[in-house]
């Protein structure tokens, strides 16, 4: 499936925003938990500063979201992970209320309920979670919501390598195979959980061999590529709206950042991310694009464009409110 | 007919009947419930009413199908799903207590969850120490759950007919030996008069099984039945006990457990869940938070499982989970 030029450029801009986003919030989630700002003694204090708790960027994991959501509509359905800003981007929501949730500021997605590995929104019908693998089941069960709707609605869920250990994995995909549901599972090969690696996790090479024994179709993206993976998508989300199944992909992708900020990293090799930036993909799809008649000028407004709304969402975060204490006991019975 | 009875098993099948021909998006899915009925009948009937559509046998995939009923709640479907025994809820924890219970909190308020999730509990047929827990004390620790526990047939379809209209997750578990099961014995006073039209049965309203004056017995699901039986023989001796079904433990109905409390002065907890940590404790803290206005004429008294797995033979297991003797014995020494 060939991306359209409008297509391309959608997803140059959206990985524009997630990278700007995420780029932003480095600098951003790191005010206030330096010294001098904190207890004598700490080099660092995660519970300090304007975006307390753990912080997982996904700079670099841009492809997968934007190519998988290029094909989806506001009917379609999404489970994230507990990195999940660049799905929430590329499904379309509002960067104001997504960056403000991250704050804790009741103009957040959550009224700063959730934080940012919990985001939720009816309107782009997506949600996410903090616990590995939990998901898909969830995924499966919009999916059984829409076939029994008679709608031709899909969901798509994303979740790590990692998780793809994970029972909860195994279970929804015989779940969506026996019922035929329009899930397509889409695993984020960044090769690292948290510290593991794939090689020392994973008995095979290739998690999308893994739909062989679900009797589904499994395909591998090898390069963490925007056009490949709206290709490979592409195909899986037509097989799905057309009532012809779940689908499992896997793609090929690279983590720049640590696990969440302030990870050491040590168990990555010197230099491997460097090596990795140096064939980023929203290079590649600049070069793309601009090969194929985008001119400097359209480039740059593109830049300024996503660069001034990031501004004005971390603006809108920082200005807004905290909920009042009385939220607390707010959308849940006592 | 107004003398018409059904077993606990009819009542609750009828319930969720009569809701799912009110309402399209009511389904049921989960092991055995349809083909089977569900193992311990609560889905009895309903996949040749509504057909294998809306009545869907899972496979043995805890985790995948109860995630799945929160997914296709917040799509707006109300699934009823059954988790086969309580103590299987180790394979699928977290999509009930990380994700049912907190999604809506955590979305402040946008995603409602009208899930109904069923299970069956209780011993006292020896099915041992993975067969036989209650555990509702569980789940009603955890914020963001309803928890209903009902006695009888008669308020498990009003209970659950509420249950299926809630915007929140609600679990509501069914004891195994007052289900009125052909293959198990069960206590005569759990199958009872069900009218055939629908109604509803309010949570956090708890039931005045009987009334009395000498001491509140608290108790909830099968314990009813026995604390009954055990009253009976307790006013032969002038005993003049009042039990008090909760019916729901999330929420609970606090204040028909103090106003017993103050007018009786003793307070003894029967359950079939474990003792520490549980339900007997809570209702013992509810009533020492309001000592300003409940004296009491004796010390607090509880009764439960005395922390120990339920044991498989026969006279363990009788001896671990409180009989209908053991309260008459609490309850005499309590008026000594």
């Amino acid at each position: 499936m060939e991306p359209t030029k409008e297509h391309l450029l959608w997803m140059y801009e959206q990985m524009l925003v997630i990278r700007n986003f995420e780029e932003t919030m480095v600098n951003v989630y790191l005010e206030g938990k330096l010294p001098p700002d904190i207890q004598d003694g700490l080099a660092f204090d995660i519970g300090s500063g304007l975006v307390p708790g753990e912080m997982h960027l996904a700079a670099g994991q841009e492809p997968v979201a934007v190519g998988s959501c290029v094909h989806l509509t506001d009917n379609d359905t999404i489970t994230g992970t507990h990195r999940p800003h660049h799905f929430a981007i590329a499904k379309g929501i509002s960067l104001n209320p997504l960056a403000a949730e991250m704050f804790g500021k009741v103009t957040g997605l959550g009224r700063g309920k959730g934080g940012h590995m919990h985001l939720f929104s009816l309107d782009k019908k997506f949600g996410c979670s903090g616990i590995v693998g939990a998901g898909m089941p969830q995924a499966c069960g919009a999916a059984l919501a829409a076939k029994k709707q008679g709608k031709d609605w899909v969901a798509v869920t994303f979740f790590g390598e990692g998780a793809a250990n994970q029972g909860s994995f195994h279970e929804s995909l015989n779940l969506a195979a026996i019922w035929n549901l329009p899930v397509i599972f889409i695993c984020e090969d960044n090769k690292y959980a948290i510290s593991v690696t794939r090689d020392e996790s994973t008995a095979i090479a290739n998690n999308a061999d893994r739909a062989v024994g679900y009797g589904i179709p499994g395909v591998r993206v090898e390069n963490n590529d925007a056009v490949e993976v709206y290709d490979v998508v592409g195909e899986a989300v037509a097989r799905a709206r057309r009532g012809a199944g779940p689908s499992l992909i896997e793609v090929n992708t690279d983590r720049y950042l640590g696990h969440f900020q302030g990870d050491a990293e040590a168990y990555r090799p010197e230099n491997e991310v460097n090596s990795l930036r140096e064939n980023d993909p929203i290079d590649r799809l600049q070069q793309q694009l601009k090969d194929g008649g985008m001119s400097d000028e359209e480039d740059n407004q593109i830049k300024e464009r996503t660069k001034a709304a990031v501004q004005e969402a971390y603006t809108f975060a920082r200005e807004s409110a905290y909920p009042d204490a009385s939220e607390a006991s707010l959308h849940v019975f006592v | 007919m107004a003398d018409r009875e059904l077993t606990m098993a009819a009542a609750i099948s009828e319930a969720i009947a009569q809701e799912m021909e009110n309402d399209e998006k009511v389904f049921v899915m989960g092991e055995d419930v349809a083909k089977y009925g569900g193992i311990f009948g609560a889905t009895g009937g309903l996949l040749d009413k509504f057909g294998a559509e809306r009545v869907m046998d899972t496979p043995i995939s805890e985790t995948a199908f109860i995630g799945a009923a929160t997914g296709a709640a917040a799509e707006g479907m109300r699934p009823i799903v059954e988790l086969m025994f309580v103590d299987f809820f180790g394979v699928c924890m977290d999509q009930i207590y990380n994700h049912m219970a907190k999604n809506t909190y955590m979305s402040g308020g946008n995603v409602n969850l009208p899930v109904v999730l069923t299970t069956a509990i209780g011993g006292g047929y020896n099915d041992a120490a993975q067969h036989s827990q209650c555990l509702y004390s569980i789940f009603a620790h955890i914020p963001g759950l309803k928890i209903v526990v009902p006695s009888n047939a008669y308020d498990a379809k009003g209970l659950m007919i509420q249950a299926i209209r809630d915007d929140n997750p609600v679990m509501y578990f069914f004891h195994k030996g007052i289900m009125g099961l052909p293959w198990m014995a069960y206590f005569t006073g759990s199958t009872n008069h069900v009218p055939e039209e629908s109604y509803t049965i309010p949570f956090g309203q708890a039931k005045i099984v009987q009334e009395g004056t000498d001491v509140t017995l608290v108790t909830l699901s099968q314990m009813v039945h026995k604390s009954t039986a055990a009253a009976e023989k307790l006013a032969q001796d002038g005993i003049s006990v009042e039990i008090i079904d909760l019916r729901t433990l999330v929420p609970l109905d606090k204040d028909t457990v103090l106003n017993s409390v103050r007018k009786t002065g003793r307070l003894c907890i029967a359950d079939e869940d474990y003792l520490s940590f549980g339900l007997s404790g809570e209702i013992a803290a509810l009533v020492a938070e309001n000592f300003d206005s409940v004296k009491l004429n004796s010390p607090v008294k509880r009764l439960a499982v005395p922390d120990v797995p339920i044991p498989y033979s026969r006279p363990l297991e009788q001896t671990v989970i409180p009989q209908v003797e053991h309260i008459e014995s609490i309850v005499r020494q309590m008026m000594n």
